[in-house]
Parts: structure tokens; sequence; C-alpha cells
């Protein structure tokens, strides 16, 4: 193999930077989700990059679990947004001041 | 040393993962996303793990990112081109990355797992299949059951509440 571990390592480490900064700058709700996708995927690959180095097949394993929960994650995220879409008529964070049903 | 494969990928995912950020048009940015997803699938490629790259591009690319283009498409036609933010926020936020990834990857370079290579086979994917089966299930059962009811409350959440209302008039 002719990547090193350290390589992917930094690839991931960029990826969880620009999720940083996505969810402390975008005030969009569906820009937010983006930026939580980005991170999600940043650790998914430092998973199965140390999974192969080792070599052993848990981080592969892991690797699907997150997958998994994180398909639950944006289900549920997303149809947040759509409630709060329908109760203020938008999507911009800075306007959901009351979570009065 | 990296390839040139691996190079390409990461250009891809991390110009993919910056432009889905900074687009104007939401729908643009969904499909940026979609080629971060796609641009980690193939890092999972080069790692030796197809199983794991494909179960990625069935869910994220495949799901995921379709949901999210939709969701964006039910969004009002000005709030998806509208675009929020102040700029002394946005240079406090490009410091802040600046200041993590420095950080981090300085970290990173001076421990140990900078000479890390390998040149042992890749692990097979049947003892993928025999983890979930053996020492994972509990936690299999689990994420099924986790699945199922963050789906079930995800349309219980969405479901409009006036629907009755609108059959009687």
């Amino acid at each position: 193999m002719s990547n090193e571990l350290i390589d992917f390592v930094l690839v991931s480490v960029a990826m969880l930077g620009i999720g940083i900064y996505g969810l402390s700058v975008k005030r969009n709700a569906i820009r937010m989700l983006f930026a939580i996708e980005i991170i999600i995927n940043a650790a998914n690959l430092n998973l199965v990059a140390f999974g192969r180095f080792l070599p052993h097949s848990g981080g592969q394993t892991l690797a699907l679990f997150s997958i998994a929960i994180a398909a639950a994650e944006v289900a549920v995220g997303l149809s947040l947004i759509i409630v709060a879409y329908r109760m203020y008529q938008n999507i911009d964070i800075a306007d959901f001041r009351s979570l009065k049903g | 040393m990296a390839d040139v494969v691996f190079l390409a990928l990461s250009v891809i995912t991390i110009g993919c993962a910056i432009a889905a950020l900074e687009m104007r048009s939401l729908i643009y940015g969904s499909i940026a996303l979609m080629g971060t997803l796609g641009g980690i699938a193939g890092f999972f490629l080069l790692l030796d793990s197809p199983f794991v790259a494909m179960f990625q591009l069935a869910v994220y690319v495949g799901s995921i990112a379709v949901l999210i283009l939709f969701t964006v498409m039910l969004v009002k036609r000005e709030l998806i081109f509208k675009k929020v933010e102040d700029k002394r926020r946005k240079f406090v936020g490009i410091a802040l990355m600046l200041v993590f990834i420095v950080a981090l990857g300085s970290i990173i370079m001076d421990s140990g797992i900078k000479t890390i290579t390998t040149d042992e086979p890749a692990v097979d994917f049947r003892n993928i299949g025999a983890d979930f089966l053996t020492y994972y299930w509990p936690a299999l059962i689990l994420m099924a059951l986790i699945l199922t009811s963050s789906v079930t409350g995800a349309l219980i959440l969405a479901r409009r509440e006036d629907e009755n209302e609108q059959r009687t008039d």
C-alpha cells in the first residue's frame, strides 16, 4: 500500500475543521446539517483508516454502525427542520427563539 | 508518500466540502455534498474496504443526499438563495477553523503515527459479517430498533396536523 496512515488522518482533520467552520458561521439550518454530515464522514474515514492499518475488522464494523446511525439522525433532523419551517416560515436558526408547541 | 489517485480524491472531497457550505444556492450545495460523500467512498476503496464503500454509496449518496435535496425543494424559493451571515462572525469562524486545523495537525505530526505503513493483507469482508453476528449482535439489534423508531418519529413529526380539518371543510 503506497499511502500512509498520516495522509488519511490529515484529510480527516481538514474535513473536521471545515465542518466546525460551517457549524459556527452558518445560520441556515440545512447548511448546519451539511456541516454535521461532513464531520461524521471525517470520523468514519478515521475509523476505516485506523482499522486498515492495524489491521483489524473492528474499524469497518464500527464505521457501518456509524453510517446507519447517521442515516437515522438525518431523517429526524430533516423532519425537525420541516416542522420548524412550517411554524416560522423560515429556516434561519436565529428565528427559532421559542420552543412553544 | 501519497499517490496521484489519493491527491485527486482529497482535492475533490475537500473542495466539494467547501463548496457545499459556500455555494449561494442550497440545491447546488447539496449536489456538492454528494461529491464529498462520493469522495469519502473513494477513500474507503483506497483503504481496501469495498463493503463499507458500497454501503456509503447506497446509504449516503443514494438516500441521505436525495432526502436533503427533496427537503431543500420543499423550502420557499427565496430562502434557498438567501445568505444570512455577518462578516465579523465569518472571520471568527475562519480563524477558529485555522487554529483548529493547525493545532490538531501539529499534534498529529508530532505523534508516532507519522511513520506507520502496512504491508499486511486487507481484512476480509467476511470478518465483518462474523463480527456483526457474534460479538456485536446486541448492538445490531439495538441499531435496528433505533432506525425503526427514528424513522417512525420522523414520519410523526413531519405529519401535517391540520389534515383532518381540511378534509371536513
